[in-house]
């Protein structure tokens, strides 16, 4: 707070009266709500749909229902033949294992990266950025003849076990940096009493560490409950789709007519997503603030 | 070590120094390696394994269940010279970049200016700017966005009150891809947190002598915020351009998997899927693949080789 104040009379807002400094803020203020509520507008207005009687739906741009009911809720849940809650499962158990591979692959190439020397560790460094940059659809096809012929295609093999292999490069990199930053002493005085590197990676570098694991496990579960293109090629057996993919099968058959069961199915698809949002997104904010993530 | 093992003498050498060396490595390097062990499987298998079978198969034709035919460098010279889909969809990918990404850093940009004049309420403003972000990948916006730009849509109900009968943006092919454009801008919360972070390493004196020497505040940000703010652009420029490049989801929601009207929402990511795993022609999909590599790698190495030139760093 201080370092706020200290601000505001340090821009060059001396020459004005204290009378244009309220102005100047009261505009600014003005500007962002604007902008704010342009913005949630539309999550309001689906909201709203979401709890408005059928027929309503398209007559109102209001964000509050004249009256409220979870009908759409009722009816979109059991809109498809296989109903969200199986979709929810899978969502679950496809995120929950995606959290477990990254935390602990990614954490293992960090702590190697960060931490141990070994030979041409910078030349699998520079490898590792590199995979970075690379669009994925150039892996795309041969990793699809590959899992095709395990025989893990309809299962959630293909989406779960490249977790476990980190294959996301990005969290190593936001880890490596993290790890990069801790006292070097505490390894060097676990290694004088004869610790092996793996307990203390287990015992110092782990517990130390959980503020950038939670938001690795974090983006990571938002990110695989959001995925789509992964989903949409690997699942095609209804009983194994994700929600995501559960939403697209409804806009295809019954979305045209069920507008309300689409929107309620919707605003249900998105709320692990806002709960994360609500609970830690100061650590979500401060994760792409030190390190420019992507979304 | 290495001092031990020369003291040893010229006869145990050669039993002397293999063992020590094994050891050594065993001790040194073996750690290293054990920890990187999943990610080297998974650089091998998944990813420098596949990158020189997809170089393969673009010059194959290959559609899954027989195995792939060679056929030279058909599918680039099909590509460049007889499909006229695959010029619709890079003209669309480059427009949504072109225009997507300039748009949501300027307005990104903007809003983190205004943000950082110490304004109370600053958390709030910066949490309800970033929810779109976070937001935004998903089915459910990509539904919710159809929507809003249809005919009888939020968007023309608005419109309607200036008594304007708004036309369906989304089946429009003049104003389909500005839909989606208008998603991506929408999403500006993620590089708004990047810049506020970047302004905030501006040192504040740089402005108050500025002000002194009477600069205006158009001149001190040209001068100042602009400047020391291009490694920030860089850096967002980059990663966005790349995700633009990557962007999937809206294009296949909005226009249910077709890229219609008129191709006009064809994006390069959703031709190359229909042409894949519609068509299951594999050979030409990878074609099309390593094509969009060369895109975006032209696009970074270009990026990185000009931005001496206009990327200021402290040293």
């Amino acid at each position: 707070m201080s370092d706020v104040s200290n601000r505001l009379t340090v821009v060059g807002e001396r020459q004005r009266t204290p009378l244009q400094r309220k102005l100047v803020s009261v505009l600014t203020h003005a500007g962002l709500l604007a902008v704010s509520v342009l913005m949630l507008y539309p999550l309001l207005w689906l909201l709203a749909a979401s709890f408005r009687p059928e027929n309503e739906i398209f007559t109102s741009a209001s964000i509050w229902p004249s009256s409220w009911s979870i009908d759409s809720y009722i009816r979109g849940w059991n809109g498809l033949r296989t109903s969200f809650g199986t979709f929810y499962i899978n969502s679950f158990i496809i995120s929950g294992l995606s959290v477990l591979g990254n935390v602990m692959a990614c954490s293992m190439a960090a702590y190697a990266f960060a931490r141990l020397d070994f030979k041409f560790k910078n030349f699998w460094f520079a490898m590792m950025l590199m995979t970075l940059m690379l669009p994925y659809q150039v892996t795309l096809i041969p990793q699809y003849v590959l899992f095709r012929q395990l025989g893990w295609v309809n299962t959630f093999l293909p989406l779960v076990v490249p977790k476990f292999l980190a294959a996301d490069g990005f969290f190593i990199f936001l880890m490596v940096q993290f790890f990069r930053g801790l006292p070097k002493e505490l390894d060097e005085a676990a290694q004088m009493d004869g610790c092996s590197p793996w307990r203390i990676y287990w015992k110092i570098i782990i517990p130390l560490s959980m503020p950038v694991l939670a938001t690795a496990a974090i983006f990571t579960f938002i990110w695989t409950w959001d995925d789509f293109f992964g989903p949409l090629i690997y699942l095609s057996e209804m009983k194994t789709y994700t929600v995501m993919l559960g939403l697209r099968t409804f806009t295809d058959s019954t979305g045209e007519s069920d507008y309300g069961g689409l929107f309620a199915m919707s605003v249900l698809s998105i709320v692990p997503i806002f709960l994360f949002f609500l609970f830690f997104q100061r650590l979500l904010i401060e994760g792409i603030a030190t390190t420019g993530m992507k979304r | 070590m290495t001092a031990r093992s020369l003291e040893s003498g010229a006869p145990a050498r050669e039993r002397a120094v293999s063992p020590s060396l094994w050891s050594r490595i065993w001790q040194n390097d073996a750690p290293g390696y054990l920890f990187l062990l999943p990610w080297l499987i998974g650089f091998f298998g998944l990813t420098i394994g596949p990158i020189v079978t997809s170089f393969y198969l673009s010059f194959t034709d290959f559609d899954l269940l027989t195995s792939p035919d060679w056929v030279g460098a058909n599918n680039y010279v099909r590509m460049f010279t007889a499909d006229p889909k695959f010029w619709a969809s890079m003209r669309v990918t480059v427009m949504f970049v072109i225009f997507s990404v300039p748009l949501k850093l300027a307005f990104a940009l903007a809003v983190a200016m205004l943000l950082n004049r110490g304004m109370r309420g600053l958390p709030l403003y910066r949490a309800l700017f970033y929810l779109p972000s976070l937001l935004g990948a998903s089915v459910a916006i990509a539904i919710l966005w159809r929507q809003i730009f249809a005919r009888d849509g939020l968007v023309n109900d608005f419109l309607s009150i200036f008594g304007i009968a708004g036309p369906s943006w989304i089946s429009n092919p003049q104003t389909s891809l500005w839909t989606i454009i208008v998603l991506a801008v929408w999403q500006f919360g993620s590089p708004m947190i990047i810049f506020l972070a970047g302004l905030r390493q501006i040192p504040q004196d740089m402005y108050e002598a500025a002000s002194l020497d009477g600069a205006g505040k158009w001149r001190q940000f040209i001068k100042i915020t602009l400047p020391l703010l291009t490694p920030v652009v860089f850096f967002n420029g980059i990663i966005q351009t790349i995700e633009a490049f990557k962007s999937f989801t809206p294009a296949f929601i909005i226009s249910g998997g077709t890229g219609n009207p008129i191709n006009s929402t064809l994006f390069y990511t959703l031709y190359l899927y229909q042409e894949a795993f519609g068509f299951f022609r594999m050979g030409y999909a990878s074609a099309l693949a390593w094509v969009l590599l060369a895109l975006v790698g032209i696009f970074t190495a270009f990026s990185f080789l000009t931005s001496k030139y206009w990327v200021h760093y402290d040293e």
